[in-house]
């Protein structure tokens, strides 16, 4: 656990290797060639350069047969202007910000799920997990279902209380709500499993003085639950962003790629997809590509400068 | 570092019932949330079983129809001859097993090259390979298709697994992984005069168990969910896995609502399955990645 959170904490990269000092010094030959060349080749084939050539792509346009033609910052101009671009962020956002709202749920389940000595706990685990396993193309088809306007059974639960349930999937807005709720349906499993991780860390004992200190049961999750598990919250905040901005398969399932709404509806990655595969622009899309990189390397970073302010790593 | 989850029920436990009922009270509250809670997480699943057992009638009237007034386990059949079921099946099934086999395979060796071998250059290719961590797939997604299409594999089953044979969080996890084993076996196996590949296959290989099947379970889950590089690199419809062939039945008009439930519960069924069997070692071995 505490790995985990060094590795949020600092960069990857940098993490001192413990092991470099022990043992007298020595040379493997050409082994380590051979353990590393089949990875290293294919990770520069198929990540390293491509990284390289999108950039070079998002100054091109693609011909209709093959072929690139340079055209400067045209791209990105265009892109910058966009209000589609900006309409995606936002959905982005909106959709991440849903999601998010379920990390307190999350604490709160988890805390009961890790209560000693509970029956069926491993149980509840296996349900809270359910929707990570499952494929989102899936099970957001049963969603679709679920949020049809004339006869899914959310209205009709709707109906029950009195309220007529709108056409959830092709009012824009609303489109991309139902989306969010099923985004934020599915990402209890993975939180649960790394804040109970975080919960058991937490030494008993802190309880028992808070305890003989007259500390009601509010109190005692509030003064030490909360700041001991700050470090496994920030460690799910920033997975869940990082996931929130990836999405797309449950948008393209849940509202079809052809969906009127769409387009006040899309994500980043749906932005991208349809541009560079939909109407064949791949130097947008490249472009599309690069700019969603910088988003999420600037959320990154607000996190990583917020996280002064809320997590507690003592 | 084991995995917390294994060690989970060990410290607390330990101070006795007595202390704990005191402490926690009733854990009937407790059991009533998280049955409420299950139970919006199963309902999805229970009421798509359900419209797949029903008429299309059924599935749109209402007030819905909760309980089929007969099991239409013919919606199942007719799966088989509104979409390639079965090529979709095998194409699903072939990316999934090529990417377990041959990610554990380089990233085993190469993440023990990067814990524990000293060569040139070492460095420099590790933050290169965790740099990709970084990086959303959809900055090298273009390129890569490229690639796939020059090769001449597009509607392979080649051309889907090929950039994802290379892991490079995979690398990450086993170099982590070796990072924590202690180097008084390999220095022993040295002595006696093991070259470094002895070392690797007969002294350290053993030991990786539990971060393999960690790995193999995330290969798994990402392989058969996956949609936006297999529809992107799928055109033909017999050579695109499930997930592909699923989100493309949903956009056919003349198919009707329970046999395209009946299609995602068949779809979702292999994974979903194998979970319930291996509930247990799956956890273990997500937490094993997450906290990692």
């Amino acid at each position: 656990m505490t790995l985990s959170l060094r590795t949020v904490r600092t960069p990857v990269v940098s993490t001192p290797d413990r092991r470099r000092s022990a043992g007298p010094a020595r040379t493997d030959g050409w082994w380590p060639w051979a353990f590393v060349a089949p990875l290293f080749l294919g990770v520069c084939v198929f990540y390293l350069w491509p990284i390289l050539q999108t950039v070079y792509f998002s100054f091109t346009k693609f011909g209709v047969f093959g072929g690139q033609t340079w055209i400067g910052a045209a791209n990105w101009a265009r892109l910058v202007q966009d209000p589609d671009f900006y309409r995606a962020i936002l959905n982005t956002l909106i959709y991440s910000a849903i999601v998010l709202l379920g990390i307190p749920v999350a604490v709160f389940l988890a805390s009961l799920i890790n209560r000693p000595g509970l029956r069926f706990a491993s149980l509840y685990r296996v349900l809270f997990f359910l929707p990570y396993i499952a494929m989102p193309v899936a099970i957001s088809l049963v969603w679709r279902m679920m949020f049809n306007g004339d006869f899914g059974i959310i209205n009709y639960a709707l109906s029950l209380v009195g309220i007529d349930g709108p056409h959830w999937l092709s009012t824009p807005g609303l489109a991309l709500i139902s989306v969010s709720l099923v985004g934020f349906w599915g990402s209890f499993g993975l939180a649960i499993l790394i804040l109970g991780a975080g919960l058991k860390n937490i030494p008993v004992e802190l309880y028992e003085a808070a305890e003989l200190d007259g500390a009601t049961p509010w109190r005692r999750f509030r003064s030490v639950t909360v700041p001991l598990l700050s470090p496994s919250v920030f460690f799910v905040t920033i997975i869940t962003i990082i996931g929130s901005f990836q999405l797309f398969d449950a948008l393209y399932a849940m509202l079809g790629p052809n969906n009127p709404v769409m387009p006040a509806t899309q994500s980043l990655v749906f932005y991208f997809y349809e541009n560079g595969f939909i109407r064949n622009d791949k130097g947008f899309a490249a472009a599309i590509a690069l700019a969603i990189l910088v988003i999420i390397g600037i959320v990154t970073v607000i996190q990583f400068r917020l996280q002064k302010r809320w997590v507690n790593y003592d | 570092m084991t995995s917390p989850a294994v060690r989970m029920s060990g410290s607390r436990r330990a101070h006795g019932r007595g202390s704990e009922a005191k402490r926690y009270g009733s854990h009937l509250f407790a059991h009533i949330v998280l049955v409420l809670g299950g139970f919006a997480m199963a309902l999805p699943f229970l009421w798509q079983i359900i419209m797949s057992l029903s008429s299309n009638a059924e599935v749109t009237s209402v007030p819905p129809t909760f309980f089929p007034r007969e099991l239409r386990f013919d919606n199942y059949l007719a799966v088989f001859d509104v979409m390639p079921f079965f090529s979709q099946l095998g194409v699903s099934i072939w990316i999934t097993v090529i990417r377990v086999v041959v990610q554990i395979i380089l990233c085993t060796f190469a993440g023990y090259a990067f814990a524990r071998m000293r060569f040139r250059g070492r460095g420099l290719m590790l933050a290169l390979v965790l740099a990709i961590l970084m990086v959303p797939s959809q900055v090298y997604l273009l390129s890569q298709y490229q690639i796939v299409q020059n090769l001449g594999l597009l509607d392979t089953v080649a051309g889907i697994v090929a950039p994802g044979l290379f892991s490079a969080f995979g690398t990450f996890l086993m170099r982590q992984f070796f990072l924590g084993l202690p180097v008084e076996l390999e220095e022993a196996a040295r002595l006696d005069g093991a070259n470094p590949f002895q070392i690797f296959w007969k002294i350290m290989l053993p030991l990786t168990g539990p971060a393999v099947s960690a790995l193999a379970i995330l290969v798994v889950l990402f392989s058969w969910n996956e949609l936006l590089w297999p529809l992107v690199v799928s055109t033909r419809s017999d050579a695109a896995p499930l997930s592909v062939g699923l989100a493309a039945l949903a956009g056919v008009p003349t198919v009707n609502y329970p046999v395209l439930m009946a299609a995602s519960v068949l779809t979702m069924a292999p994974i979903l399955i194998l979970f319930i069997i291996l509930q247990r070692r799956v956890i273990e071995g997500l937490a094993f990645t997450g906290i990692k």
